[in-house]
C-alpha cells in the first residue's frame, strides 16, 4: 500500500469565504499582520496502486471548477 | 402526471416537495412519490426533483457524494432522454455536481446561513418548468441557504449566458450570496434539467405567504399535457 495526501484549496481569484471568515477573526485575538488567509481540506489516503489517484481527485476529492489539488504518495 | 421526488439521506425537503407536487396536481389520486436513493427505477414517472437538505451529510462539498448514488445514475438517464428534472436548493448542488447543470455552488459570500422570504425575476430560458412564468416576472419564494453562492468560470459563464440557460436571477438588489450575475437558478443546454437555490415548494400555500412556487411545477404539468395532445 502507499499513502497518499492530497491537498485541495479554493482556486486562485474566487473568493474563499471560509478564509475571509478566519481572517477577520484574527485581530480580535490579538494576530496582527496576517492576510490572506484561505482554508483549503487534507485527504489522507491508501492506496494499493497510485494509478486512479488523479481520476479519484477529478470525481470526488476536488470539484475542478472551484479547486486545486495536489496529490503527494510516499 | 407522476411526479418522482428524490430522498437521500439528510434529505430535509421532500416532503414539501411532495405536497408542492401534489397540490400542483389538483390533489386527486397518486401525483408524486418518493424515490429512494438506492431506487433505479424510474419507469412510470414523468418528472424528478431532487430536493434540499444535507445529501450525505454534505461531507467533502455539498452534493458530491450524492452524485454517486444509485437513484442519480437513473436520474442522468432520465435527463438525458429529454425528460424533466428540478433539482433545489441541495438538489441544485447535486445537479451542478453531477454535470447535469453547468457551474458550481460556493459557501455564501457572507458566510452565513440565510433563511428569508425573496424575490426572483425570471429569465429567458426555454424549460417546461417555465411554461407558466414569462420572462421579467417576479416571483416570491423563500430564500434558505449557507453553500448558494453560484460561480462559473468566465468562459463558462459567458456561454450559459448567450445560450439563454438563465433561469432566475435575484432580482435587482436581493442578491444574497454574491451569485454571479445575480444567477439563481439555471437550465442545462437543452431546457429540461433545471436548478434553482431557493424553494418554489415552500411557498406553494397561501398560509405561508404566497402561493408563487406552484408556477413551476403546473408549468411542467401544462407542458407535458400539451406535448401529448
Amino acid at each position: 500500500m502507499i499513502s497518499a495526501r492530497v491537498l485541495i484549496r479554493p482556486k486562485e481569484g474566487i473568493l474563499d469565504a471560509q478564509g475571509k471568515a478566519v481572517e477577520s477573526a484574527l485581530p480580535a485575538l490579538g494576530f496582527e499582520g496576517i492576510e490572506h488567509v484561505r482554508v483549503g481540506r487534507i485527504v489522507e489516503l491508501q492506496a494499493e496502486s497510485p494509478d486512479r489517484l488523479e481520476e479519484l481527485c477529478e470525481k470526488l476529492l476536488a470539484n475542478p471548477l472551484i479547486e486545486d489539488y495536489e496529490i503527494e504518495t510516499r | 402526471m407522476i411526479w418522482g421526488v428524490l430522498q437521500f439521506p439528510g434529505s430535509c425537503d421532500e416532503r414539501d416537495a411532495l405536497n408542492a407536487c401534489q397540490i400542483a396536481g389538483g390533489g386527486s389520486g397518486e401525483s408524486a412519490r418518493l424515490v429512494w436513493h438506492e431506487e433505479t427505477d424510474l419507469s412510470g414517472l414523468d418528472a424528478i426533483v431532487v430536493p434540499g437538505g444535507f445529501s450525505y451529510g454534505d461531507y467533502l462539498r455539498a452534493g458530491a457524494i450524492a452524485r454517486f448514488s444509485p437513484a442519480m445514475t437513473a436520474v442522468a438517464e432520465f435527463a438525458a432522454a429529454g425528460r424533466p428534472v428540478l433539482g433545489i436548493c441541495n438538489g441544485f448542488q447535486v445537479l451542478c455536481e453531477s454535470g447535469l447543470l453547468p457551474g458550481a455552488l460556493l459557501t455564501n459570500e457572507g458566510t452565513r446561513f440565510i433563511c428569508r422570504q425573496g424575490e426572483l425575476v425570471v429569465g429567458e430560458a426555454d424549460s417546461p418548468f417555465l411554461a407558466a412564468l414569462e420572462p421579467g416576472r417576479r416571483i416570491s419564494i423563500p430564500f434558505k441557504h449557507q453553500s448558494g453562492r453560484f460561480f462559473a468560470p468566465p468562459e463558462l459563464l459567458a456561454s450559459i449566458e448567450a445560450n439563454r440557460q438563465v433561469a432566475f436571477r435575484y432580482a435587482p438588489g436581493q442578491n444574497p450570496n454574491g451569485s454571479l450575475n445575480d444567477i439563481a437558478g439555471v437550465t442545462n443546454e437543452a431546457g429540461n434539467v433545471l436548478g434553482l437555490m431557493p424553494h418554489p415548494e415552500h411557498a406553494v400555500e397561501a398560509f405561508t405567504g404566497s402561493t408563487d412556487g406552484l408556477a413551476l411545477f403546473r408549468g411542467v404539468a401544462e407542458s407535458l399535457a400539451g406535448s401529448a395532445a
